[in-house]
């Protein structure tokens, strides 16, 4: 293998990313007449829907998107994820997708459920909410009967019916999904040269698009070829863990410039749906209560998850430490809510353990990096000139 | 009938009279709460459980009206500056920031006495994605327990059994042994549905108050009359037998200016020829309230219908609490707030008072920090113009945060709004156009 393996690779995803009208997906279902549902960040339960033949599509906005008509549906001080999704709306880019699913999140992407189900009365938009109780009894009760309830419209919309069998096997696939993506996060915090961010980053976008094997198939042979690629030596860069981009997605130049400023990115938490639920989901028992046992018990202790078993921030400080990270990069979109209305809190934990941090913006169509580039960078030199390590 | 406030020459009806002692003798028994041992409640106003949280002899302390009344007395900038040296963002809610900020300057309250650190933080998670990270942050700040009562959204437009379980399930095993313990009282069902009929007969008031304004002119102004002493006293004295007073007072003064042809009372003690009736959605300004209605009653616009005074409850759409049906009802009324329905459940909602209260148009003031309401709004204006054919308008500010009331700017918009519902009135073909 060599670098132009990964970088052929790299370029295919690419090329999947950036397709506006999701080609790969109208040809899944051309190829198999199935359904296909888009959903929003963060989480979506992908195992249900493919267990019922639907493809689930991870949508996360355009940063590359000219916007026509979506500044039209939003104030300035909103984020701009919803701006860029409705203008794939608006201008056929998610004609292929027959619904979209929009999970508890904020109130802007609540609320663009709403306008999704006025502007699209054709399509299915179903609001998903999920539970921030988290009893088996009482927060697991509900979140089953909205994952039947999300089961039966999907039937009514021409895919499979339930089938106990079909989610358990879907279970064991994602599972498999699972794994190697937690085998790509471990490469990366123990080798961060050999997987970097700005790659791995595609990878997980491509990823959102493909049914569960080719994630699969793609997911392998990124992590052959990259491991392979003799060429990629290790540099004298700062371990940083980057947090805040669970929603709307840093563009791609953001990544690039964060790793070429001194940074290593050895934990993060974009593109989320892939890691929402880091372990493997039981394939015992009843496959709906798992799927229901694995988000109460399993989920990652995200800004838009009601957090009470722990105090607040020790979490990011535990994967601070698992990651071997020296520092924290708070990189949020501008006007993301449940970010940034986290952030002193994540900021006040990570302070009383003496990690080092620096924050700052983004937004999912910014172009310019200087300005980061350089705090990314004195912050890098920083703990490379100046911590106790 | 009224009176003036000579101390600060603010005109007030004997409704707000009582309402200001009414709320004077709920923060006294707040600020003495050390002395007397009377324990409190921080809790959210939408979907709030004041019966409930009463029945326990407890007492509602609601973080949002704390912020709003300091912006009325000129706090919230300094109080916001304070937040945000701390580091809590500039793009974030500012209610919240405003709150932290009063917090770390003493916790000083309405009548400018302190207010008790909580006994119990009740995360009403109604309506706003926000109040849950605020509860987290004022979490940080006060030893004491937090019970969250997560009330799902009406994203099909619906409540369904599964909703109304999920949020009776929580009162039943999280909130009220919550409430028990911090109060040390056995909860009480007879006391809560004795307080909920007092509540549907004050609720029956409310109505008849706000439907007032279906008739020309409107005795009242239900947008900042609303905000200002129609809707607060719901949410601190619902199910008390003094809510049930004031309700009844309210409706009587209402019907008397009704049946005297007059129309809404306002702060500076006149009441303007009616001119323009509009429909206005969203949360008002708090920092310039008096000079924001006075940019409406300058112009004889009258507010005959608003949003923000929903976010208590939908009353006004045949919601009542009901005794027989006690944690079912609390769940109903939780899950029926306004910022809890889907945008084409607003948007009906809106159309309907354009209809029914015969408005001229639409306004909607977007507020920087509210995106429960502010997302969509855009969308909603020109569904609305679309269905009804009045005219929209929209201006923006904050709820809280001084820097964001552009007086001339606003004053300059609303009077090229008032200008185009008077052209259209002029031109009935650009009417039928719209």
């Amino acid at each position: 293998m060599t670098a132009a393996a990964v970088s052929t690779l790299i370029s295919r995803a690419e090329e999947l990313v950036r397709d506006d009208k999701l080609a790969s997906v109208q040809a899944w279902k051309d190829r198999t007449g199935g359904l296909a549902m888009g959903f929003m960040p963060v989480y979506a339960p992908r195992e249900l829907l493919a267990a019922q033949g639907v493809l689930p599509v991870g949508i996360v906005g355009n940063g590359d998107l000219e916007i026509i008509r979506g500044d039209a549906f939003f104030q300035s001080y909103i984020c701009h994820i919803p701006r860029s999704t409705i203008e794939m709306g608006l201008n056929g880019s998610l004609d292929c997708l027959d619904g979209m699913i929009f999970p508890a999140t904020c109130d802007v992407i609540r609320n663009l459920s709403g306008m999704w189900k006025m502007r699209f009365p054709d399509k299915l938009s179903r609001y998903l909410d999920v539970p921030q109780d988290f009893n088996h009894e009482i927060g697991g009760s509900f979140y089953r009967m909205e994952l039947e309830s999300l089961s039966d419209e999907l039937t009514s919309r021409g895919a499979r019916p339930y089938d106990k069998d079909a989610l358990r096997e879907a279970i064991a696939e994602y599972n498999v999904q699972r794994g190697l993506i937690r085998e790509l996060y471990a490469l990366r915090r123990d080798q961060p040269w050999k997987i970097p961010t700005a790659e791995l980053y595609w990878i997980l976008r491509a990823c959102l698009l493909l049914p569960v094997d080719e994630q699969i198939q793609w997911l392998t042979e990124f992590r052959d070829t990259a491991l392979a690629d003799d060429e990629r030596k290790p540099m004298d860069q700062a371990r940083v863990l980057l947090t805040g981009s669970f929603c709307e997605q840093p563009p791609i130049g953001l990544i690039k410039t964060l790793e070429r400023s001194g940074c290593y990115i050895v934990d993060d938490d974009l593109c989320q749906v892939h890691r929402w639920i880091p372990q493997d989901i039981s394939t015992e028992g009843d496959p709906l209560d798992a799927l229901v046992t694995a988000f109460l018990d399993d989920g990652v202790a995200s800004p838009i998850r009601y957090i009470d078993k722990e105090p607040k921030g020790e979490a990011l400080v535990r994967r601070v430490a698992e990651s071997k990270a020296e520092g924290v990069l708070f990189c949020a979109p501008s006007f993301c809510d449940p970010a940034l209305l986290d952030q002193p809190m994540a900021v006040a934990a990570i302070e009383k353990a003496n990690i080092p941090w620096t924050g700052f913006k983004y937004s999912e169509n910014n172009g310019q990096f200087q300005v980061i580039r350089e705090q990314a960078g004195t912050f890098a030199d920083s703990i490379k000139l100046w911590s106790e390590a | 009938m009224s009176t003036t406030d000579t101390d600060n020459a603010v005109h007030k009806d004997s409704s707000q009279i009582r309402q200001k002692e009414m709320l004077a003798d709920h923060y006294g028994k707040l600020a003495n709460s050390p002395e007397t041992g009377a324990k409190c409640v921080y809790t959210f106003v939408p979907g709030n459980l004041t019966e409930l949280v009463r029945s326990f002899d407890l007492l509602p302390v609601l973080p949002e009206i704390n912020a709003l009344q300091s912006a009325m007395r000129g706090k919230t900038g300094a109080y916001i500056n304070h937040a945000e040296k701390l580091g809590h963002s500039e793009d974030v809610c500012t209610y919240v920031k405003a709150d932290v900020g009063m917090l770390k300057n003493g916790n000083i309250g309405p009548t400018g006495e302190h207010l008790p650190d909580p006994d119990l933080l009740l995360l009403s998670y109604t309506g706003c994605f926000t109040f849950m990270k605020w509860f987290e942050i004022l979490k940080q700040e006060y030893d004491c327990p937090v019970v969250m009562l997560h009330t799902p959204y009406q994203g099909d437009g619906e409540i369904t059994d599964s909703m109304r379980d999920y949020v009776v399930k929580q009162l039943k095993e999280k909130v009220i042994p919550a409430l028990e313990k911090v109060s040390g009282k056995s909860y009480d069902e007879d006391r809560l549905k004795e307080m909920l009929g007092h509540s549907a007969v004050a609720e029956d008031d409310l109505v008849a108050v706000l439907q007032s304004a279906k008739h020309k002119p409107s005795p009242i102004d239900a947008y900042f009359g609303g905000v200002y002493y129609i809707g607060p006293m719901f949410t601190a004295f619902r199910g008390t037998e003094e809510a049930v007073g004031y309700y009844k007072a309210l409706r009587a003064e209402v019907e008397e200016r009704m049946a005297l042809g007059l129309g809404p009372v306002t702060p500076d003690g006149k009441t303007t020829a009616e001119k323009y009736r509009i429909v206005v959605e969203g949360p008002p300004n708090w920092t310039d309230f008096r000079t924001f209605w006075r940019m409406f009653s300058d112009e004889g616009a009258v507010s005959v219908a608003s949003t923000y005074t929903k976010v208590g409850g939908t009353y006004d759409f045949g919601f009542r609490h009901d005794p027989a049906r006690p944690l079912e009802s609390l769940a109903e009324y939780c899950m029926g707030c306004y910022t809890n329905l889907n945008l084409p459940s607003r948007v009906d909602m809106l159309c309907n008072y354009i209809e029914e209260y015969q408005a001229d148009g639409l306004l909607i003031n977007s507020v920087k920090s509210c995106n429960s309401f502010s997302a969509g709004q855009l969308m909603i204006l020109r569904e609305v113009e679309n269905r009804t054919g009045v005219p929209g308008g929209f201006i923006e500010s904050d709820l809280v945060d001084p820097r964001y009331f552009s007086a001339a700017n606003i004053k300059n918009r609303l009077e090229s709004y008032f200008q185009m519902i008077e052209q259209k009135r002029s031109s009935p073909a650009l009417g039928a156009m719209g």
